[in-house]
């Protein structure tokens, strides 16, 4: 078989030194009426040329962003990956390690781990990151945990402007009662600050504030996080770290925990997932930070070396009392968020971000003008806007996406009373004779 | 035992050359250094400071600036210094460390798949939801239980997500429940999951025969106890014999089994969890579907349950609906553990690789994997004993015990000396039930020859140990960096490289 090359001789001999006539006789410790008695019902092999023709038909049933224009985004953007990118991240001795317990012979992923934990802090304007988690829904969860540690309080405070996958991802970490959410109703398509004053009190270990925010506003977080302090609670924000090259950093609003989806950074949309959990803080609350942290030292012969470090936080240390189940992170994508970020630097990280929010602008004004369409929210955006369509929004995208274009998206899917609000995420891809052509078809409904 | 003999003990002094990490990214390339040209702008450019409403951002952060052969050049030698499969013998406990076929990687970069948008219409996506599809009936037919969810990221989260079901399972039927049993092998995430779900860990002893002690496991069983935590095989290798006594204790007072799955490479279509009475599993496609650990991520850890439990399985997960798939939303669902419906480019590399080997191939793999490892454990036994002596899974634990008490040379040393040979040590330390331990899980992909290389080499090193013991204690010698520092890292908190830094090199 081809991933098994122990030949069938092999086998034989095998069988012989260990004592036993075949295979079969290994499994006796299983009981008879654990043991399955017929084949796995599943179908049979199949040799590399008919499989990658099976893979490529259901690849090809796919509508993907080489066909289609799309301008759906809501946590995944189609931002370019330069061809560096991949490049590193198919290196097999990156994605065929496992964690680097051995750090010896794991310096490589600990490096590039510690350069990623670097630019992150650089980006976020945050002490400390971590390295990194599973998504940026996961690590909004976790940062709420973490916050209630560190406080020693048990309720959070979340706007409804946060993504509604994120807020219910942390609906559902915390249902078993370790943690009380109470959820803020947005206001115009911000935060609202004066019901966010109110609902924040003495027992509130964190406020949640998303900027851009899930319509893509600008949130005002500067008073936000005031509010926030005034408490003790922790300003918990989370960022599109793809942006901050243009966006003034959540640390200079006081932002005492950083998340974020980091899939922009490098990584392939891939219908969702693996996404890249991005998590900064201060050092102070290290001791209190969930997953894994790579640090920089020496070895005995005094050279520059990096080890995963603080790691008395963790479960196979401190099991029941750890600060998270956490076990692993997203390295990989963690890689290409490093990679992506160095192959740009901060000249082309502004570049993608000023092209982006030039393009999100000269689309919305445009689609305004259309007429179809009517602004709804007066705050700020950056690279993603959210208008009223003027009509049936779930016709037009139908009507849209046979002339080839993913025309937004109907937020009516997330809440009923969204119902009717499309938003359109724009990015440096998006040329201007796409988004003029794309206004055409608008204008000609 | 030429191989190991032509290692000399202290070698690898560093020569004349740059050593291949250490030096930062951030440290390469001069200011005016380029890899990626800004796009040009061909629409109107914006004030910034006026559009952001004042967010613009006032100072740029620091980023490296390098050329695109500074870039390669940077990762190429620090991928020279990481050990990954490919690299050789990596023999990492309970991690099952196979090889991550090549085709699966072509397959989850198509942009068929890879340029897909979680909330494109299903109609566009009918690929992706089919692939999906086929993914949970595999896994449910492995696993012997009737309905998956792919959503969960990691094995960890594939344990809160099933406690989590578990949990709403007990609430819904108005019996929450406070305690949950774990034994005393199990992963520490284990542990650390039963506290996130808001539940008392209860820790059940092992018997003689490494197994769960079914007494003790009796008398701690009550209605307060919402469930029981298994690893089966165990982490010590070794198949519980008395599991089908065990599963039905469980469900005599009302509590579930749920099974960790971590060690399902040992029985695919040998045993099915659903057939040894677990209620949930979780199942690592890092693991046991070959799908690659990428540094320590991303993994993939689908959750698969009983008819019971499937109504409170996070969603989305895929149905059939109308002769297509589409995303269905289980009606008591705990709500969902993550954004969209799971890490798909994992989920495509583990679909493509059972297709691959078929249902008789999943059976073959895990046949030689046990095989693999009994053999593994016949070679080394009378040099390293192992800690309970019968017919093993897919791995086996070995304790230095022995060795130290002879030597003084610790199963870290030995650890850290098999770098030496090349060879990636086995888990040390862990399960915290044996002293010294070490656990090694040869996987199916290993030929013969490398397992017998192997165990020529840690016969090499119990023979070392008793001649030099301080070579053990100084090793590694040939790796890029050797002993490093952990106290001066947590000491000296060096996390993040800040534009200050230059003086420290």
């Amino acid at each position: 078989m081809r991933f098994i090359p122990v030949t069938c001789g092999e086998q034989d001999e095998m069988l012989d030194s260990v004592g036993v006539p075949s295979i079969d006789g290994l499994y006796e410790d299983i009981p008879v009426g654990a043991r399955l008695a017929r084949p796995l019902d599943l179908p049979g092999a199949m040799g590399e040329i008919e499989l990658a023709a099976h893979i490529e038909k259901l690849a090809a049933a796919n509508e993907d962003g080489s066909r289609m224009v799309s301008f759906l985004g809501g946590g995944c953007y189609d931002h370019y990956v330069p061809a560096i990118v991949d490049s590193v991240v198919s290196k097999p001795a990156f994605f065929t390690a496992y964690t680097p317990y051995q750090p010896e012979v794991s310096q490589g992923t600990l490096q590039a781990i510690y350069e990623y934990q670097s630019m992150i802090c650089q980006l976020t304007g945050m002490e400390v990151s971590n390295a990194s988690m599973y998504d940026g829904a996961t690590a909004l969860a976790e940062a709420a945990l973490m916050a209630a540690r560190v406080t020693k309080r048990h309720r959070v405070v979340v706007s409804a402007t946060v993504h509604p996958e994120w807020r219910e991802t942390l609906a559902t970490y915390v249902e078993s009662g370790t943690l009380e959410v109470v959820e803020v109703a947005a206001k115009d398509g911000v935060s609202d600050g004066a019901a966010i004053a109110a609902a924040l009190d003495d027992a509130t270990a964190a406020l949640l504030i998303a900027s851009p925010s899930f319509y893509g506003t600008l949130e005002d977080l500067r008073s936000l996080g005031e509010a926030a302090h005034e408490v003790g609670a922790l300003f918990v924000v989370a960022t599109d770290p793809v942006l901050l090259g243009v966006l003034e950093p959540p640390a200079s609003y006081g932002a005492d925990i950083v998340v974020g989806e980091g899939q922009s950074l490098g990584n392939a949309i891939s219908f969702g997932g693996p996404g890249l959990g991005v998590f900064a803080c201060r050092k102070a609350h290290i001791r209190q930070m969930p997953g894994r942290v790579a640090g920089r030292t020496t070895d005995v012969d005094g050279r520059t070396g990096f080890v995963l470090t603080f790691s008395t936080r963790e479960q196979h240390i401190r099991r029941e009392k750890a600060t998270s189940n956490i076990c692993s992170n997203h390295s990989l994508n963690a890689l290409a968020a490093g990679v992506y970020l160095a192959a740009m630097g901060a000249d082309g990280l502004a570049g993608i971000g000023r092209a982006s929010v030039a393009k999100a602008h000269y689309l919305e004004g445009a689609l305004v003008a259309t007429g179809r369409f009517e602004r709804v929210f007066d705050a700020p955006f950056a690279a993603e806007f959210t208008l009223r369509y003027r009509g049936e929004a779930t016709a037009m995208q139908a009507r849209l996406r046979e002339s080839g274009y993913l025309a937004g998206l109907d937020l009516g899917r997330f809440s009923a009373d969204d119902a009717g609000l499309v938003m359109f995420a724009v990015t440096e891809r998006h040329t201007r004779a796409v988004l003029d052509r794309f206004v055409e078809e608008v204008s000609a409904l | 035992m030429s191989d190991a003999d032509r290692i000399d003990a202290r070698t690898a002094e560093a020569g004349t050359r740059e050593p291949l990490t250490g030096t930062l990214i951030f440290e390469r390339g001069a200011e005016e250094s380029r890899c990626v040209e800004p796009p040009v702008l061909d629409v109107p450019s914006v004030d910034l400071e006026d559009v952001l409403g004042g967010h613009a951002r006032a100072m740029a952060p620091v980023l490296p600036h390098v050329t695109e052969v500074e870039l390669a050049r940077h990762y190429e030698h620090l991928a020279s210094a990481n050990f990954g499969v490919d690299s050789g013998f990596y023999p990492l406990g309970s991690c099952t460390m196979k090889y991550n076929p090549k085709v699966d990687e072509w397959a989850c970069r198509l942009p068929g798949f890879a340029r897909i948008h979680p909330y494109q219409p299903e109609e566009t996506v009918q690929g992706a939801l089919e692939l999906m599809w086929g993914l949970q009936e595999a896994l449910a037919e492995v696993a012997g239980l009737p309905a998956v969810s792919l959503q969960p990221a990691a094995g960890a989260h594939g344990e809160l997500t099933g406690l989590l079901t578990i949990r709403a399972y007990h609430t819904a039927n108005g019996d929450p429940r406070r305690r949950v049993l774990v034994p005393d092998s199990a992963h520490g995430t284990n542990p650390a999951t039963v506290a996130m779900c808001g539940y008392e860990v209860v820790q059940v002893p092992s018997d003689e025969r490494g197994g769960v002690d079914v007494a003790a496991l009796k008398r701690l069983l009550d209605i307060d106890v919402a469930a029981l935590m298994l690893t089966n095989p165990n982490t010590l290798g070794l198949f519980d014999e008395n599991i089908l006594e065990i599963t039905s204790a469980v469900h005599e007072v009302g509590a579930l089994a749920y099974c960790d799955g971590a060690n399902l490479n040992a029985i695919m279509g040998w045993s099915r969890p659903g057939d040894m009475g677990f209620d949930a599993l979780h199942i690592n496609l890092h693991k046991t579907f070959a799908t690659p650990h990428g540094g320590g991520g991303p993994g993939a850890g689908p959750v698969a349950v009983s008819d019971a439990l499937a109504p409170y399985l996070p969603g989305p997960v895929v149905a059939q609906r109308d002769g297509g798939f589409a995303f269905a939303y289980p009606e008591r669902s705990i709500g969902r553990v993550r954004s969209y419906a799971g890490n798909f480019g994992v989920l495509v590399r583990a679909y493509t690789y059972i297709r691959a080997v078929g249902g008789d191939g999943l059976r073959d793999i895990s046949g030689q994997a046990v095989l693999s490892a009994n053999y593994l454990k016949t070679l080394l036994a009378d040099a390293w004993p192992v800690f309970y002596d019968r017919t093993c899974m897919h791995e086996f634990v070995m304790s230095g015990g022995p060795l130290r008490k002879s030597t003084g040379v610790r199963t870290l040393d030995v650890a850290k000396r098999l770098l030496d040979y090349g060879i990636h040590p086995p888990t040390v330390y862990f399960p915290l039930i044996v002293d010294e331990a070490m656990m090694v899980e040869p996987t199916e992909t290993e030929s013969k020859e490398t397992l017998e290389r192997f165990a020529a080499v840690l016969r090499r090193i119990a023979e070392e140990a008793a001649e030099d013991s301080g070579l053990l204690h100084g090793a590694p010698y040939s790796t890029p960096v050797r002993r490093l520092d952990e106290a001066a890292a947590v000491k000296n908190a060096d996390v993040a490289w800040s534009p200050g830094d230059g003086s420290e090199r």
